[in-house]
Order: C-alpha cells, then sequence, then structure tokens
C-alpha cells in the first residue's frame, strides 16, 4: 500500500485511469438508466414512479461511500501520514456531496407519488441530510486549511479528525430504517439475498440496479482521481513557484551584500 | 380524494435533475484538472 502512496506512480496509473472510469462509467450508468426506465417492468403497487430506485439507489450509496472514503484517507492521512491520503480525501468530498443532494432530491420526487409527501423528518431522511451538512462542513474545513503542510498535521489533521468523527452518521444511516418507525423502507438488497435470489427485489429490478450501481460508482471513482490530479498539479505548481522566489530572493540578498 | 399524479413527472423530473448535475459534475472536475495541469506545465517552463 506504501508504494500506491508515492505521487508519481498514482499520476502514472492516474493519467489512463481517469479517462476510463469516465468514459465506462458514463456509458454503464446510461445503459441500465435506459434499460430500467425503457424496458424495466413497472411495480405491481408503486407503478412506473419505482423507476426513479435505478437512480436514487446509487446516489444513496456513493454519499456513504464518500464519507467513507473521506474516514478511511483520514485515518492513513493521520496514521501513516502518506502525502496521498489527505488529497484522496479532500478530492472525495465534492462528488460524495453531490451524489448526497441527489439522494435527497430524487427521495424526495419519489416521495410525493409514493407517500404523499415530499419530506418527513424520520430517521433515514434526517440522518441523510445531516451527512449532506457534514460535508459542506469538511469542505469549509478542508479549504481553509494550508496546502503546503505536511500530511496528517497542523489544520490538515483537523479536517482528518473530522472526517473520522463524521464516519459515526454512517451506521446511523444504514440502521435508521431498522432502529425507528420510517415511511421509508428498509433494505432491499443484500448480499446474501443478490446470491442465492431470495431478496424481496426480483431479478428483473437487481440486474439494471447494479449495472447503475456500478456505472455510477465508476463516475465516482474517475472524478476522484480527476480532483486528485487537479490537487496535486496545484501544489506542485505552488512549491515551484515558492522555490523560484526564494531564489529570487536569495540572489538579490546576495547581490546586496556584494555590493 | 385521490389526487391523480402522473408518475412519468416525476420519473422525468429526478432523472432530468440527476444527468444535468452528474455530467455538470464530471465536466467541472475534468476542466479543472486540465486546467491545473496546464498551469503546473507553464510554472515548469518558466526559467
Amino acid at each position: 500500500m506504501h508504494g500506491f502512496a508515492n505521487p508519481a506512480r498514482f499520476l502514472r496509473i492516474a493519467t489512463w485511469a481517469t479517462p476510463l472510469c469516465l468514459i465506462a462509467g458514463l456509458l454503464i450508468a446510461s445503459a441500465a438508466l435506459v434499460w430500467g426506465v425503457g424496458f424495466g417492468p413497472a411495480d405491481a403497487l408503486q407503478g412506473d414512479v419505482v423507476r426513479i430506485i435505478y437512480l436514487h439507489v446509487p446516489t444513496a450509496w456513493l454519499g456513504m461511500m464518500g464519507w467513507s472514503s473521506i474516514a478511511i484517507a483520514s485515518f492513513v492521512e493521520i496514521v501513516w501520514r502518506h502525502p496521498l491520503a489527505g488529497i484522496a480525501a479532500r478530492a472525495a468530498a465534492l462528488p460524495g456531496a453531490v451524489f448526497t443532494a441527489l439522494c435527497l432530491i430524487t427521495g424526495s420526487i419519489w416521495g410525493r407519488p409514493a407517500w404523499g409527501t415530499w419530506w418527513v423528518w424520520d430517521g433515514r431522511l434526517t440522518s441523510m441530510l445531516v451527512l449532506l451538512f457534514l460535508y459542506f462542513g469538511y469542505m469549509a474545513l478542508a479549504g481553509a486549511t494550508q496546502h503546503d503542510e505536511a500530511p496528517g498535521q497542523g489544520q490538515g489533521r483537523m479536517a482528518a479528525i473530522f472526517g473520522l468523527i463524521g464516519a459515526v452518521n454512517i451506521p446511523i444511516i444504514h440502521y435508521s430504517v431498522l432502529w425507528w418507525n420510517s415511511l421509508h423502507q428498509p433494505p432491499s438488497l443484500s448480499v446474501s439475498g443478490v446470491v442465492t435470489g431470495t431478496g424481496p427485489m426480483a431479478t428483473s429490478f437487481v440486474v439494471p440496479l447494479l449495472t447503475s450501481v456500478l456505472g455510477f460508482t465508476l463516475i465516482y471513482t474517475g472524478v476522484v482521481l480527476a480532483r486528485m490530479r487537479m490537487i496535486l498539479a496545484d501544489s506542485q505548481a505552488e512549491a515551484r513557484l515558492r522555490r523560484k522566489a526564494m531564489a529570487a530572493q536569495a540572489r538579490s540578498g546576495a547581490l546586496a551584500e556584494g555590493w | 380524494m385521490r389526487e391523480a399524479l402522473d408518475p412519468w413527472q416525476f420519473v422525468t423530473a429526478a432523472y432530468a435533475i440527476g444527468a444535468i448535475t452528474t455530467l455538470a459534475m464530471v465536466a467541472g472536475s475534468w476542466l479543472s484538472m486540465r486546467r491545473a495541469e496546464k498551469r503546473r506545465d507553464k510554472v515548469r517552463e518558466i526559467q
């Protein structure tokens, strides 16, 4: 794992992995959405409005995965001080926030015809909204910290600690529909249910849904890689400009002494 | 009284918002990355 923490090695892999993930993700997600919306069956109870599931579930998964990756990267940043871990955590924040917002919006649009209301303050919806606010807080904190500090130190460490503490919300989101009464349905997908075909969801829904999850996960990965490359390029340019400024200052100082 | 809601209006709205937001995020991140890498390369050329 330490080998991949080398920025030069990361850039060699990310150069081809970024467009590959983005193009493959966009193609797979588009195919899954067309499949689900155009050719998938309607639900016996909810009718056609159930087709929102092919967008809502992947965005919910990526909203939670986004913060999980922030928490893991923050842990690595604090414990091992890998130079790329802090960059990875910061890069994951924006796509995680976007997918969380999309999950809340598509869920609200789905709730109006299915539940008769746009919003209820129940455990699942409220904990997901808290996750969106956590993302906003993390982005503000990470943006306010200095870029030239060593990873896992100083103000940068504050964002990493915030990332770790915020992870408490992830199991709350997951188990909220089991712990509290909710209009939101309990989990429809489980590994054992998918593998054995005995889950509460029919295969005609599961296959396009998992394809959509795969497509959106690739898009998320591509966006995180692109944002990591952006942060790395910015910090490399800043470091070079700083070195040049210091060298110029040292030369002018030497000239003044010689004079 | 039960409201007669057209489910396709909700499906269309959800997909329009999802597609536009996702594409905007992908394009924005890609362009920001390209801009930052071009700036880094330009800074490297400065003597």
